[in-house]
C-alpha cells in the first residue's frame, strides 16, 4: 500500500512538472528569462520609482525580472561598498551618485561596460552630453557607469512675486540676498500666512552640503573647468580655507534669514513641498523643480515660475593670495556681462553601476536594463515627468522643446528651463563635481559637518573653514596624496602634473 | 543459609579489560564526568562568537585604518591616532566641544568638585583602605574630575558641548526627569484601588512602540509650523520659533520624547517596589501621626531604594546608547548640537572610517563603564547592604 503511494506520489509529480515545463517554456523572444536583478537605490518616488516601473516594463519584454531595493541615501554608498567588497554580493546593480564611481571602480568593484555600449546601437551615445558621456561614465577611458539622470544645480525664482517688485531675476549673489529681502514676508500664494524669500534645503546628513558647493563654485572657479574647486592641482592641498569659501559660507547663512523658520532641519522634500506650495519666492535646487511645478495636484506655481543660471559674482579667487579680487577680462575669461558664473554639476546626476562579480548571464541582463532607461525612447518621456527625479542629459533633450510642451509645459517656460540648464551644461566653465576616492568623507562628513556647524553657531566661518581644511588633508593622507592628486587631475581633464 | 558477601573491588586491570569489552558504558561515564563542561561549552562558544570575538575584533579596528577592496580589506596599524584624533586631534571639537579658557564661574565647579573628590577619597582612605577599593575609587575620582574639567571648558565658560557632553546631557537629565516622573506616577498609581490595571497597561505603551517611530511622532508633533499643535503654538507666539533650529530646544525635545519612551518603565518597576512595601509598616507610621512625607521618608523611600537604584542603573546604561530619536527627529543638528557618541560612531561607521568609529565606541564604552560600576559599587550595592542590615 506505501509503495503504491509513493509510485503515485512521484507519476503525480512528474505529471505536475511536465505540466509547467509545457505551460512556460523559455520563450526565445525573452532572453533573459529566470534572470533576476537586484538592484538597490534611493527610496522612491524619486528615482525609484521609475526603475520600478521600467523594471516592469523590461520584464515584459526580456523576462529579466528586476527587484528594486532602498535604503536611506545616507546610507547608500556603504551599503554598496561593503556588500560588494566582503563578497556578499546580494546587489547586482546600484543606481547613485556619479561622484562615488570613482572609488567603486578603484576598488575594482565595477563591471567593465565598454563593450557592450560599443555594440548598443541604440543607447544612442553620441546623444549624450559630452560631461555626461565622458565624466560620468568613464573612468580610465572604460566605460564602468551609465547615467540616468543629468545633475545641475540651477536658481528657480517666482516670474510673479519679482515681477510685483519690479526686480529681474539674480544675476550675482548680491542680488539675490536683495530679492530674497524684498520679497521675504509677503503674502505669495494667497493664503494669508506671510511666505518665505528664500528656500534651501540645510539639514544636516542629507543632499543640503551640495548647495554650499554651487555657491563656493562661483567665487573659486573663474579659469574653466580644469581649474576645479576643491584642491589646488599640483599639491592636492584643501583650496578652502580662503576668502572666497568664506565669502560662500557667509551668503549661505545669509540667506537663512529669509527662509523658513525650520529651514536648518528641511530635506529636498521639505523644501520642494514649499517651493511647491508656492510660499518661495526663490530656491535652489537640481532641476526637478521645473516638471514639478507643471503638475497642478500638487503645485500653485505652474506657470509662475522660472529658472536661471546659478547667481555669480564679480570677486572671484586669486588662487595665489587666497582673496578676492575684482573680475577682469584676464581673471574671468568666461565672464558673461562682467559676472563669473561657474554652474556646478551638483552630484553629477544618478547612475547605474553593475557588480563586476555577478554573474556574466546578469551582467548582460542588467546592462540591457541600464541602456533601456538612457535610450532616448524611455528618457527623453522620463525627464519631462517631475515626480521621476530625472533631470536631461541628452542633447536631444535640450534641443526638442516638443516633448516638454506635450508634457505639460508652456512653450515660454520649456525654453526658459531648458536654456538655464543648456547654459549651465554648455559653459566652459562648469564646475565638476569631486569625483575621487573618499568623496563621501569629503563632502557627506567633513564638509557637511562643519557647514551644519557654521548654521548653528557652534563654530565662526573661520573655524569651520579651518576645520573642512584638517579634515580634508586627514582623508587625503589616508588615502594616498599622489594617487588621489593623480585621480583628482584625471577628474578635471587634466594629465600627470 | 549464604549470606551475600559484598563484591570485591576489582583490579584497575579487570577495570581497563571491563571498559574496552563495553565501550558504550565507558563513553557514558566520560559523558557524566565531563557533562558540566559539554553543558556550558554552546553558551561559552555562542559569547566567544558574538561577545568576544566582535570586542577583541573592534579593538583591533580601533588602532587601525581599514579600507575595503574587491573580496579583501587592508587594514593598517595606527597606535592611538584614531583615539588621539578625538581627544586632541581635528575631531576634538567634535567630541570633546570647543574647549575654551575657563569662566570665573567654571573655576569655581572645578575647584569645588577637586575639593570634594580629595576629601571622598582621604575619607575612604582614612576608614576602610583595600588597594582594590583604593584603585577603583581613583579610577571613579579621574573620571568625574576630566568630565568636570570638560564641561567647564565648554559649557561653563560660554563654548560649545560635543557629543560627549551632549551624551551626558541625555543621560543625567533625562533619567533624572524619566525617575522623578516616574516614580511620581508609581506613587499616584499606588494609591489608588481601582482602575490600577488600567493605567498600568496605558502607562506602559509608550515603551511598547519602536523608538523610529517616536522619533517621527515627536518630529511632527513639536512642528511649530506644519504640526498638528501649529495653531497652540502660534497663538503662544511660537509660530515662527523651530526648536530643531535652536540647540538647547532640540536637545529639550529629544530628552522629552526619550522620557516619554521610557518613563513607562521606571513607572511600572517602582509602582510594583511600591505594591511589594509592608502594609504594616505603613500602618504603623500612620497610627504614630506620621505625615504623609515622613511616611515616604522614612519607611517607603528605604524600602524600595535598592529597585530604583536598580532600575536607574539600567536606565542610564541605555540613555549612553541613545541613537535613534536624534537620528530620526534631527540628524544630530542643528550643527552637532544632538548628536549622541553611538550617532557619531555610527556616523563615522556609515562613512566606513571603521577605525574611527571603533575608537569613538571604546571611549563610550569606558566612560559607561567606569560610571556605571561606580554608581553600581557606591550606590546600588550599599543600598543593598543597608537593607540587609
Amino acid at each position: 500500500m506505501r509503495n503504491r503511494t509513493l509510485a503515485g506520489g512521484l507519476l503525480g509529480g512528474a505529471a505536475i512538472a511536465v505540466a509547467l515545463a509545457v505551460a512556460t517554456p523559455v520563450r526565445a523572444d525573452k532572453p533573459y528569462d529566470g534572470v533576476t536583478i537586484n538592484l538597490l537605490t534611493r527610496p522612491g518616488p524619486v528615482i525609484a520609482g521609475r526603475l520600478e516601473e521600467r523594471g516592469r516594463e523590461f520584464t515584459e519584454m526580456t523576462g529579466a525580472k528586476v527587484e528594486v531595493a532602498t535604503v536611506p541615501f545616507a546610507d547608500l554608498f556603504q551599503k554598496v561598498l561593503t556588500d560588494w567588497s566582503t563578497g556578499t554580493n546580494s546587489i547586482d546593480v546600484s543606481v547613485l551618485s556619479s561622484g562615488w564611481v570613482v572609488e567603486l571602480y578603484d576598488a575594482g568593484l565595477l563591471a567593465d561596460l565598454s563593450d557592450f555600449v560599443a555594440k548598443d546601437d541604440k543607447l544612442k551615445v553620441d546623444d549624450i552630453a559630452p560631461y555626461f558621456r565622458e565624466f560620468n561614465q568613464k573612468v580610465d577611458g572604460k566605460t564602468v557607469a551609465i547615467t540616468v539622470d543629468g545633475d545641475f544645480q540651477m536658481m528657480y525664482y517666482r516670474t510673479d512675486v519679482l515681477g510685483e517688485l519690479g526686480m529681474a531675476p539674480p544675476r550675482t549673489w548680491d542680488d539675490y540676498l536683495a530679492i530674497a529681502k524684498a520679497a521675504h514676508g509677503k503674502d505669495m500664494n494667497g493664503d494669508g500666512e506671510p511666505d518665505y524669500g528664500s528656500c534651501m534645503f540645510k539639514k544636516r546628513n542629507a543632499q543640503g552640503y551640495y548647495a554650499i558647493m554651487s555657491l563656493a563654485a562661483q567665487f573659486v572657479q573663474s579659469k574653466g573647468t580644469s581649474q576645479g574647486i576643491f584642491f589646488n592641482t599640483d599639491d592636492m592641498t584643501p583650496m578652502v580655507n580662503n576668502e572666497a569659501w568664506a565669502k560662500a559660507f557667509e551668503i549661505y547663512k545669509a540667506t537663512t534669514e529669509f527662509g523658513p523658520p525650520d529651514e536648518l532641519n528641511h530635506d529636498i522634500g521639505d523644501t520642494r513641498a514649499l517651493v511647491l506650495a508656492g510660499r518661495c519666492a526663490m530656491a535652489l535646487d537640481w532641476g526637478d523643480i521645473g516638471p514639478l511645478s507643471i503638475d497642478e495636484t500638487s503645485s500653485k506655481i505652474k506657470d509662475k515660475v522660472g529658472a536661471v543660471i546659478m547667481p555669480g559674482t564679480t570677486r572671484v579667487l586669486d588662487w595665489e593670495t587666497g582673496k578676492l579680487v575684482d573680475c577682469t577680462a584676464e581673471i574671468c575669461p568666461h565672464a558673461i556681462d562682467g559676472v563669473n558664473h561657474a554652474p556646478f554639476a551638483a552630484f553629477g546626476g544618478w547612475t547605474g553601476v553593475i557588480n563586476a562579480k555577478a554573474d556574466p548571464k546578469v551582467i548582460e541582463a542588467t546592462y540591457a536594463f541600464l541602456s533601456y532607461m538612457n535610450q532616448p525612447e524611455q528618457s527623453n518621456i522620463d525627464v519631462t515627468i517631475g515626480w521621476t527625479g530625472y533631470n536631461p542629459y541628452r542633447i536631444s533633450q535640450f534641443e526638442n522643446v516638443e516633448p516638454w510642451v506635450e508634457a505639460g509645459f508652456s512653450r515660454e517656460f520649456a525654453e526658459n528651463y531648458l536654456k538655464a540648464i543648456g547654459d549651465s551644461l554648455n559653459s566652459p566653465n562648469m564646475a565638476g563635481d569631486l569625483r575621487i576616492p573618499g568623496t563621501q568623507r569629503y563632502q557627506g562628513i567633513v564638509l557637511d559637518r562643519e557647514l551644519a556647524r557654521m548654521l548653528a553657531g557652534e563654530v565662526t566661518i573661520e573655524q569651520a573653514l579651518q576645520n573642512i581644511h584638517e579634515g580634508w588633508e586627514e582623508i587625503t593622507e589616508e588615502f594616498g596624496r599622489e594617487e588621489q592628486l593623480k585621480l583628482y587631475r584625471a577628474s578635471l581633464g587634466l594629465g600627470a602634473s | 543459609m549464604a549470606v551475600p558477601q559484598p563484591a570485591a573491588r576489582p583490579s584497575r586491570v579487570e577495570v581497563t579489560a571491563s571498559l574496552a569489552s563495553a565501550a558504550p558504558l565507558a563513553r557514558g561515564e566520560w559523558l557524566d564526568r565531563h557533562a558540566r563542561w559539554l553543558f556550558i561549552a554552546p553558551a561559552v562558544v555562542m559569547i566567544l562568537i558574538f561577545s568576544i570575538f566582535p570586542l577583541v575584533a573592534s579593538l583591533l579596528i580601533a588602532f587601525s585604518r581599514v579600507r575595503l577592496r574587491a573580496g579583501t580589506y587592508s587594514m593598517t596599524f595606527v597606535g592611538f591616532g584614531n583615539f588621539e584624533k578625538q581627544l586632541v586631534g581635528s575631531e576634538q571639537v567634535h567630541f570633546l566641544g570647543q574647549l575654551t579658557a575657563f569662566s570665573p564661574p567654571a573655576w569655581v565647579v572645578v575647584i569645588a568638585v577637586a575639593a570634594l573628590l580629595l576629601w571622598w577619597l582621604v575619607g575612604y582612605a582614612r576608614t576602610q583602605l583595600t588597594v582594590i577599593g583604593l584603585l577603583g575609587r581613583l579610577v571613579t575620582a579621574a573620571m568625574l574630575m576630566a568630565l568636570t574639567l570638560m564641561l567647564a571648558a565648554t559649557l561653563l565658560s560660554g563654548g560649545q558641548i560635543g557629543t560627549l557632553g551632549v551624551t551626558l546631557f541625555y543621560v543625567f537629565v533625562g533619567c533624572a526627569v524619566q525617575f522623578l516622573i516616574g516614580l511620581g506616577l508609581a506613587l499616584l498609581c499606588s494609591q489608588i484601588t481601582r482602575g490600577r490595571a488600567f493605567f498600568r497597561v496605558v502607562f506602559f505603551l509608550p515603551l511598547m512602540i519602536t523608538p523610529i517611530g517616536i522619533g517621527y511622532i515627536f518630529r511632527m508633533m513639536a512642528d511649530t509650523g506644519k504640526g498638528p499643535f501649529a495653531t497652540l503654538w502660534q497663538w503662544a507666539g511660537l509660530g515662527g520659533f523651530s526648536w530643531s533650529a535652536d540647540p538647547w530646544a532640540a536637545r529639550l525635545i529629544i530628552v522629552v520624547a526619550d522620557s516619554w519612551q521610557w518613563i513607562p518603565f521606571i513607572f511600572v518597576v517602582l509602582l510594583a517596589a511600591l505594591e511589594s512595601v509592608p502594609r504594616d509598616l505603613v500602618e504603623a507610621g500612620e497610627v504614630d501621626g506620621a505625615s504623609s512625607w515622613q511616611i515616604f521618608r522614612e519607611i517607603t523611600w528605604p524600602e524600595i531604594a535598592p529597585v530604583a537604584a536598580t532600575v536607574m542603573l539600567i536606565r542610564v546604561i541605555e540613555a549612553f546608547k541613545l541613537v535613534d530619536l536624534p537620528n530620526i527627529m534631527t540628524a544630530g543638528g542643528p550643527g552637532t548640537a544632538t548628536e549622541s557618541l553611538t550617532l557619531h560612531a555610527f556616523f563615522a561607521w556609515r562613512s566606513l572610517d571603521l577605525g574611527q568609529a571603533a575608537a569613538v565606541s571604546y571611549l563610550l564604552l569606558f566612560v559607561t563603564v567606569v560610571l556605571c560600576v561606580s554608581f553600581f559599587n557606591l550606590v546600588v550595592l550599599r543600598r543593598r547592604a543597608a537593607m540587609a542590615r
